[in-house]
């Protein structure tokens, strides 16, 4: 299935080719979110994990078309 | 340490022991408090019985980390409330280092002045040379008078001319006015009092006193060494700073977008913190740099233009979504500009460009014009055309003048950058702080977004009170120590921290406090900002937001459901 990832901050340093925007990650039906993080080999990293635009846990099941959001650990005001 | 009293109408000046009953107070605990006991809660905000107490806080101008913050407080001609304003920069620590607890400014000077405080006393100085002048040109003309290292506060023209938008603008540690007591009018105040800037020379003095120095050192490193090593406070802000949030916020689906019609801007990518951060490096600025010295944190930024030269600093996440997505600009070398204006004309960033989106609301210019808006602040605002005047009085009277209902403000204040029906804990917060609608009084976003101190579902209405409630008292109590309130994300994370940050109060002041006192000292602060506005007129009538957000936001198509009952549970305490 397709899942459509942005990856933000220093994350998108930290895999090869990504700029800014969308990928398109093919992950086997049924995969998590745990899944996508050892795809992406971010599993040492903290972690702020969204599907369309909610924070999930490593155990939430995506589904085709699922837009996914990775930020580190980053605050604001 | 002493209470400065200055009363402006016949420029007598006082130096008096700090009463029993102000001991333990510094920061906003201490404005606030003066400010119930001394000013009339019914006075006109811009007359001669408003005052302003400047107040460091209990920590300021030690060596404890990121302890910098100056609190100004008085009531606010914008929302008729008490008001605390907070800024970083050089001043907390001077005011400390000069034994001053608080300087309370009364009464009303019949000439344009300036107050200048050195070791030997308090100053009175001609301003006729700085006078209608921006503020970056009078830091440039007080340094070369006054000495490179002394700490400037200036009103713009923004407070000259009394702006509820016009700030008091704190020189940073380059000596620029990037920092300021931002929101509220109080820079309308001072200049209300005639009072053009303040200078603090603490030149031939070494330090502020500590009973234990040992404790203290031991308490200080230990709680330097939390935030450092807190992934935000030690490497989030200090890389990206604040503007980090645009993408987060844009992905939660709660960046309000043209005029709070959407949570998702699809400009977004252009005008966010790794963008900044991009140009930043390339173009020869700075993207970690403190706004004053001790700060391990340095979230703020030099930004630098196409040609390499500096034109902003401390360009923060408000400011770039007040003109950015919710004007519906997408440029971010504009929006650097406009940031620039507002720093040297000295107004209130968040004010002014919501103000903006509500003038492209009323169809004054369309939405998206960033030429149109730039022309509107450099030739309207800094001209004090009327719809310069309009503009800068911000949304509340904008959308009055052109009869508005879509109007984001809370007791006249603007709404700053996230949706309350996308983050449903910040919205119990702006409708509830006794300051109108302010995100920094009881930052839900931390934890309903960033995942600090927990978690508690933005898109629902369960936990958000309680959660606004426990950040609101927490805060008061952090604006009182004179830390910067970014060091809550440690501290909502890290049991050690807090503990070390008493300890600390503990060994400078040789008190006993334990973490309840805390609390306590947090909803007593609260309790006396309340009662001022119960006084002044305010009830809970104006706890409310603007009746547009029952209506959805796309991409969650979420209302704000948080009854009135549970809003005004908030301070059941």
């Amino acid at each position: 299935m397709k899942i459509e990832v942005r990856l933000f901050a220093y994350l998108r340093d930290m895999v090869k080719d990504y700029d800014k925007g969308p990928i398109f990650i093919d992950l086997p039906d049924k995969s998590t979110v745990g899944d996508l993080v050892k795809y992406l080999d971010f599993e040492d990293e903290v972690l702020i994990i969204m599907v369309n635009g909610k924070r999930e846990l490593e155990e939430k099941v995506l589904t085709e078309g699922d837009r996914v959001g990775v930020f580190p650990p980053v605050g604001g005001g | 340490m002493k209470i400065l009293r200055i009363d402006l109408s016949n420029k007598a000046v006082k130096f008096e022991e700090v009463p029993e009953k102000y001991a333990a107070l510094g920061g906003r605990a201490l404005t606030s408090k003066v400010v119930l006991d001394e000013v009339e809660p019914t006075c006109h905000a811009l007359g001669k019985r408003n005052k302003l107490v400047f107040a460091p806080g209990l920590l300021s101008g030690t060596s404890a980390p990121s302890s910098g913050r100056l609190s100004v407080g008085g009531k606010s001609p914008l929302t008729g409330t008490i008001k605390e304003s907070n800024a970083g920069g050089l001043a907390a620590q001077k005011f400390a280092r000069l034994g001053i607890k608080a300087m309370i400014l009364e009464g009303m000077s019949d000439e344009w002045c300036g107050i200048r405080l050195t070791k030997d006393g308090v100053e009175f100085i001609d301003v006729q040379d700085i006078l209608g002048k921006g503020n970056y040109e009078v830091s440039d003309i007080l340094r070369e008078k006054y000495g490179k290292r002394v700490g400037i506060m200036t009103v713009g023209v923004g407070g000259e001319q009394r702006f509820v938008s016009g700030t008091i603008a704190v020189g940073d540690t380059d000596g620029r006015p990037t920092r300021h007591c931002g929101r509220g009018g109080l820079g309308g105040v001072l200049g209300s009092k005639k009072v053009k800037t303040i200078i603090l020379d603490d030149a031939g003095i070494n330090s502020v006193e500590i009973q234990d120095k040992d404790k203290f050192k031991e308490a200080s490193l230990a709680f330097a060494k939390i935030l450092i090593n807190h992934p935000v406070c030690g490497q989030g802000l200090t890389t990206y700073g604040t503007p980090i949030l645009v993408n987060i916020l844009n992905e939660a689906g709660g960046l309000p977008t043209q005029n709070f019609r959407n949570g998702r801007f699809e400009g977004t990518e252009k005008i966010s913190g790794e963008t900044m951060y991009d140009n930043i490096k390339e173009r020869g600025g700075n993207p970690s740099h403190g706004c004053h010295p001790g700060c391990v944190m340095r979230c703020s930024q030099l930004y630098h233009d196409k040609n390499g030269e500096y034109l902003t600093g401390g360009f923060e996440y408000e400011t770039i979504w007040a003109f950015g997505s919710h004007c519906k600009i997408d440029d971010l070398d504009a929006i650097a500009k406009m940031d620039r204006f507002c720093d040297d004309f000295g107004v209130d960033t968040i004010e002014v460009g919501v103000a903006m989106g509500i003038a492209m609301e009323a169809g004054i210019l369309p939405f998206g014009d960033k030429d149109g808006a730039l022309n509107i602040l450099s030739n309207e605002v800094a001209k004090l055309t009327p719809l310069g005047r309009l503009i800068g009085q911000g949304s509340d009277l904008v959308g009055r003048a052109y009869g508005l209902t879509r109007v984001p403000t809370v007791k006249k204040q603007s709404l700053p950058a996230y949706d309350p029906r996308a983050v449903k804990g910040v919205g119990v917060t702006y409708a509830t702080t006794t300051m109108g609608a302010d995100h920094t009084a009881g930052y839900s976003v931390a934890t309903n977004i960033l995942k600090s101190g927990g978690y508690v579902d933005p898109l629902k209405k369960e936990g958000q009170v309680e959660l606004s409630r426990n950040l609101q008292i927490a805060t008061a109590a952090i604006d009182t120590t004179g830390l910067c309130l970014f060091t809550a994300f440690a501290i909502l994370d890290e049991a050690d921290a807090l503990p070390k940050v008493v300890d600390m109060i503990n060994a400078q002041y040789g008190t006993s406090l334990v973490l309840d006192d805390v609390t306590t000292l947090g909803q007593n602060v609260l309790r006396w900002e309340r009662e001022f506005n119960k006084k002044a007129g305010i009830t809970s009538a104006q706890d409310r937001l603007p009746e547009f957000f029952k209506d959805e936001v796309p991409p969650h198509n979420t209302t704000f459901d948080i009854t009135d009952e549970e809003l005004d549970s908030v301070y059941n305490f």
